[in-house]
């Protein structure tokens, strides 16, 4: 097949650096953190090897790293980077600062837990606790996944204007190895051509951007952000079904997986998904009607599409690989808000499952499932 | 500001963090400096302005020019980690910290580049150390070009500019500039004071280059220390005795860099 450069063993985060590379971005600022540090050696390994024509950055800390991207964004070229936790605690204030500046900045991250104390598990608390800051949301259950949505991220991001995080499960994701279809580079060029915005920082052109504004100026600039914001969900199934169309594969915007008369659907997000679907077809094969819904995009919350999948289902299990205290589950929040108020909303049953990378295999999430079906959905999260 | 911008001409990009400056600037998308301001947070001038070069180079425009107009806050204190990493890089960046020796945007707290007995918003008894030595800090890092400048000396300022211009790597340029309020002096005794201050010996005018070769720029230390503090409100209450300190401390500023310009 001439569109498929070849199906190659690679990790999620080797994956990622491949599709980083095809994606031909001109600045790349990254800072090493585990388990993100494959990303940034392989992309520096094809830097060196003269395949990959791009300007690497590799400043003191991910501040700093976000800190160049955005006015390297500005300045009217595709930029990359990734990190992990820490890293992306660091960079959580201009985080703000890059949705604000518009700036479509594609980075990944490996979701890993936050200090303290030191760990180096797979937890999703890192993403999520930045998903008030204007970045666009996507989580990856397979390496293949990841470096599909790498690709896709840009051709989102530079339609609406706003950054796009990739997130990926630490080691589940970041570091398995499994043969990942990597796509040719003409056809990430005929999907993805050189990005030539409409604005852009240059003296031929004399505009600027950051300085002080007025409160109607600032209110006007929040409310365009959010109607950018409104437009992501198409923007995301347009990009995928057009990539779907020239790859074969497509991942949707939210998935439905053996969700056909489903009285119990399992939601979740990221590597969590596969587990799930292994219990789903252990409950399906012992008669139970269950089903999978995967969240691919986090933010925007894909409100329309969750209302419309599980309206009608009688109960819900949310597993959340994450914990805000004083919540619980922030995707069971999220989707208990998206829900509230609709008629013949089902019964939400949330499950803080995997908390700090601890293991949850199917039977686990079998258990659960049965569980949730002989009782009512507590209002608080329940720690599985 | 005008002296810098005029000698380095259209083909620029202005990074202004939060600062008197950046009010100066304008409102965005319009610039009052006639080139693109991007404003970045106040701690990040020098990662943002290295992520700006990149850019700039990314897209063949490597003579465009990149230049930071920062104060000593946003360069001294908060900004000092990337700006120490982007010289460790030598990224191509014109860097220039207007040091008016404290947080004056704020009311005019203290900085690092606050001198020793000084007073400020947040050291009303006087400040209990002393001012940060960021030129000798920057050109340890063996960068191509790091000099001092005041607005005393506008000539020499513009030689400065002109040569830092035709450079290439990291150049700073550590601009001495009164600040009327901060300081307490009269409307008019800016530039005097200025100039006294590079007279007292207090900030000498010299530059360096890869790290090693020092040259002095300006004139001779002839003044007491005491006739550059009477003037100044910020110094208001000094005793005797710490203005002997001061003197004493500029006097072996004074001869570390004549050992150094040997």
């Amino acid at each position: 097949m001439s569109h498929d450069a070849g199906r190659i063993l690679l990790t999620g985060n080797h994956a990622v650096a491949w599709s980083a590379r095809l994606a031909r971005p001109k600045v790349v600022p990254v800072y090493p953190i585990t388990p993100q540090t494959p990303v940034l050696e392989l992309l520096t390994e094809f830097h060196a090897a003269g395949e990959f024509d791009a300007e690497i950055l590799t400043p003191e800390s991910e501040h700093s790293v976000m800190a160049a991207c955005i006015p390297a964004s500005l300045a009217g070229v595709r930029v990359f980077t990734a990190t992990a936790s820490q890293g992306l605690m660091l960079m959580h204030e201009l985080l703000h600062y890059a949705s604000g500046a518009r700036a479509p900045i594609v980075m990944a991250n490996v979701n890993r837990t936050i200090a303290s104390p030191w760990a180096f598990w797979p937890d999703q608390t890192d993403s999520l606790a930045q998903r008030d800051t204007g970045w666009i949301q996507l989580y990856a259950e397979s390496a293949q996944e990841a470096l599909d949505s790498v690709i896709q991220a840009f051709r989102v991001a530079e339609r609406v204007l706003l950054p796009v995080m990739v997130n990926l499960d630490a080691f589940y994701v970041s570091h398995s190895l499994e043969p990942v279809r990597v796509p040719s580079q003409a056809l990430v060029d005929a999907y993805l051509p050189p990005y030539a915005p409409e604005h852009f920082l240059d003296p031929q052109r004399g505009e600027s951007w950051g300085n002080v504004v007025s409160q109607d100026m600032y209110y006007r600039h929040r409310r365009d952000i959010g109607a950018a914001m409104d437009c992501v969900p198409a923007a995301v199934a347009d990009a995928d079904r057009e990539w779907q169309d020239r790859t074969g594969r497509g991942w949707g915007v939210i998935e439905r997986y053996r969700c056909e008369g489903a009285d119990l659907v399992i939601v979740t997000m990221g590597s969590m998904c596969g587990t799930a679907r292994e219990a789903v077809d252990r409950l399906r094969d012992a008669g139970q009607a269950v089903g999978l819904l995967k969240v691919r995009l986090f933010r925007p919350l894909p409100a329309d599409a969750l209302r419309e999948a599980l309206c009608g289902v009688r109960d819900v299990l949310v597993l959340d690989r994450n914990f805000s205290p004083g919540v619980g589950g922030v995707l069971h929040q999220e989707l208990r808000a998206a829900l509230y108020g609709i008629k013949g909303a089902p019964g939400v049953h949330g499950y803080l499952a995997g908390v700090g990378g601890v293991n949850v295999p199917p039977e686990k999430i079998v258990h659960l499932a049965r569980e949730a079906r002989a009782q009512d959905a507590e209002s608080e999260p329940v720690w599985a | 500001m005008r002296h810098v911008l005029s000698v380095l001409g259209p083909d620029a990009v202005a990074v202004i963090p939060p600062s008197c400056l950046a009010i100066i600037a304008g409102p965005q998308p319009l610039s009052s400096l006639r080139i693109p301001v991007y404003q970045p947070s106040l701690e990040s001038s020098a990662a943002a302005a290295s992520g700006l070069r990149r850019a700039l180079d990314a897209r063949g425009k490597q003579d465009t020019h990149v230049v930071v107009l920062a104060g000593d806050g946003g360069t001294y204190d908060i900004g000092f980690q990337c700006l120490s990493s982007a010289a460790e890089r030598n990224e191509n960046i014109l860097y220039v910290c207007f040091d008016n020796e404290g947080y004056m945007n704020t009311g005019a707290q203290k900085s690092s580049s606050t001198p020793h007995f000084a007073r400020t918003g947040s050291t009303p008894a006087g400040k209990l150390s002393r001012k940060k030595n960021l030129t000798e800090v920057m050109a340890a890092h063996d960068i191509p070009y790091a000099a001092t400048a005041t607005a005393g000396f506008l000539p020499d300022l513009a030689r400065k500019v002109q040569k830092a211009k035709s450079m290439h790597g990291l150049r700073l340029i550590t601009l001495l500039v009164p600040c009327l309020d901060g300081w307490g002096i009269p409307d008019d005794q800016g530039i005097a004071l200025a100039r006294l201050a590079v007279e007292s010996g207090v900030f000498p005018l010299y530059e360096v280059e890869d790290g090693c070769r020092y040259t002095l720029n300006g004139p001779q230390k002839t003044r007491p220390v005491r006739d550059y503090l009477e003037v100044q409100r910020r110094y208001r209450g000094v005793s005797d005795g710490e203005i002997e300190q001061l003197q004493r401390e500029v006097d072996a500023g004074w001869e570390r860099l004549q050992q150094r310009m040997r």
